[in-house]
């Protein structure tokens, strides 16, 4: 398959990017969207041109590190992340878009590399559980309805990849930190810190400038994980209620 | 450990302050006193459809509020202020939500939203503009100040002539069409304001979130039609000529 490449590349976070333009020859229909890149890489590379600099590391869909904004959608169309994506689903001659994913707390590094750390701050305000909780068999040992496991594990789901943050008009990460906040909340293990880690993590998410949720809902349509936008609804909920206990002079 | 120090023991700004400063804070704001403007838009719709029962009967009920005296201003100032809070948090919402997205993709591709929820900003300043139009008409009455001078019996009392005023106003074309515009606009607003309402609060779960925003909807839509029903009969079928003879 062949595709006209229009492909951001930018040298540094302070320089000025631009939109260049590639030919993507002999694809195979396999290829995942990754390799097709791979594949004009190599070709770049013996033009003596710099290869496209862009994320990637499981390849299989699980470790959240690929991104790219495929044609303005965060992974592309249809649920999966970019490396899960392959160029059967699009059209032989099609000219496809590739930006980097964009809000203002994810700088762009170079070409499509963004820096995703604020997420990683964002979990060191509380997206974790103080206490040791033992070891894999101990937890069979702790009951825990099904209904609750199933949320739970439908938050846990989240892969921190930062597709709702990029796809939201208003670079808001409510989804993501929703999925975090919902999945510890749940779950006993998480609950005795649910208070004060919603406090800390909402709070950290503003400090990094994401912004804030207008309830448009494109990140559950582009989320790879499919984590919910109700999820979003019961943070807000558990903030503000976390929030009046702190008013009231409760400890959180 | 998430660190949070103990109740005694904590310094620092005020939790309520807090709380008010944070993306979740303000976006709480907005909807509450979405809420309350809605709760005001839906007991004016009330109040007016006595219009429907005749001149004594629209005209007893402004006469009525009128006689609230001081209670009047108190309701007027507090509907006021809500309305300068909601305004005053969406647009510092608006503000900060430009500044974390400052670059748009060149190729834009909206997924998952819905042109009532991305012309919210747009769609409130209009309908901040037919406020203002809708009070210097029919409240300060200064678009056309011979509304101020119609007057009436009723019960051996001269009150204010409402129903005259009313329908010699939805007698002109051009102000039906702002009428009809303006209140289009809100309920635009209304379309996503409604149904995205219970989302803030986070009264809501996975299954129960479409039918709250298909009931939204049908709100928006039903205050709409209720509010258009009157220029609407006034000026196409005739509601009141008698008192303009
Ligand atoms: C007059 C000027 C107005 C402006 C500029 C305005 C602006 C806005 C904006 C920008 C939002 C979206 C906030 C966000 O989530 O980012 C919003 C939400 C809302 N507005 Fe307004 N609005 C106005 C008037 C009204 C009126 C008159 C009503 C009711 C009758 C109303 C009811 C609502 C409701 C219910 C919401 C939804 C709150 C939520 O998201 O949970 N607004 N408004
Ligand atoms: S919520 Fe979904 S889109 Fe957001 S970071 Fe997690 S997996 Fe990615
Ligand atoms: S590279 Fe790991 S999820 Fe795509």
């Amino acid at each position: 398959m062949n595709f006209h490449l229009k492909v951001w590349r930018q040298k540094d976070t302070n320089a000025p990017g631009t939109l260049e333009e590639y030919e993507a020859e002999n694809i195979p229909a396999g290829a995942s969207f990754l390799e097709m890149l791979d594949i004009v890489n190599a070709g770049l590379t013996r033009k003596n041109i710099e290869p496209i600099q862009f994320d990637s590391d499981c390849r299989e869909g699980i470790c959240g590190t690929c991104s790219l904004t495929i044609n303005g959608i965060p992974h592309g169309k249809g649920r999966g992340t970019t490396c899960q994506l392959y160029m059967r689903k699009f059209q032989d001659g099609e000219t496809i878009t590739i930006e980097p994913f964009r809000a203002d707390a994810f700088p762009v590094q170079r070409d499509l590399v963004t820096n995703r750390s604020a997420f990683d701050r964002v979990i060191q305000a509380g997206g974790y559980i103080s206490e040791r909780t033992g070891s894999a068999p101990d937890a069979n040992s702790v009951p825990i309805s099904k209904v609750i496991a199933d949320q739970a594990m439908d938050a846990a789901a989240c892969i921190g990849c930062g597709a709702c943050a990029a796809a939201c008009p208003n670079g808001s990460a409510m989804l993501f930190v929703s999925a975090k906040v919902t999945h510890l909340g749940l779950l006993p293990q998480g609950k005795p810190e649910k208070n004060r880690r919603v406090l800390s993590m909402v709070r950290q998410m503003d400090e990094e400038g994401f912004g804030n949720c207008s309830n448009y809902y494109a990140c559950e349509a582009v989320c790879p994980a499919g984590v919910p936008a109700a999820f979003i609804g019961r943070m807000n909920r558990e903030f503000t209620a976390a929030s009046v206990k702190e008013m009231l002079g409760m400890s959180v | 450990m998430i660190t949070s120090p103990s109740a005694s023991a904590r310094t620092g700004p005020c939790p309520g302050w807090l709380w008010l400063n944070s993306s979740i804070g303000k976006k709480t704001v907005v909807a509450v006193t979405g809420i309350a403007l809605v709760a005001f838009v839906i007991g004016h719709l009330l109040g007016n459809f006595t219009i429907f029962l005749g001149p004594d009967a629209i005209n007893a009920y402004g006469a009525k509020l009128q006689s609230l005296g001081p209670l009047l201003w108190v309701i007027r100032l507090a509907l006021l202020g809500i309305l300068v809070a909601h305004i005053y948090f969406t647009m510092k919402l608006w503000q900060e939500n430009n500044a974390a997205r400052p670059q748009k993709y060149l190729a834009s591709n909206p997924v998952g939203t819905t042109v009532f929820a991305r012309t919210m900003r747009l769609s409130g300043l209009i309908v901040l503009a037919f406020v203002i139009f809708h009070l210097a008409h029919f409240t300060v009455r200064v678009v056309d100040t011979s509304y101020a001078t119609m007057h009436t019996m009723l019960d051996g009392h001269e009150v204010h002539d409402v129903y005259k005023m009313v329908v010699t106003g939805f007698s002109s074309g051009p102000v039906v069409f702002i009428y009809i515009i303006g209140l289009f606009l809100l309920t635009f607003h209304l379309s996503h304001g409604l149904s995205s309402l219970f989302q803030t609060f986070g009264i809501t779960n996975r299954r129960i979130r479409q039918n709250y925003e298909t009931a939204g909807r049908v709100l928006a839509w039903a205050l709409y039609v209720g509010y258009i029903s009157i220029p609407v009969s006034i000026y196409f079928f005739g509601l009141g000529k008698g008192v303009l003879q």
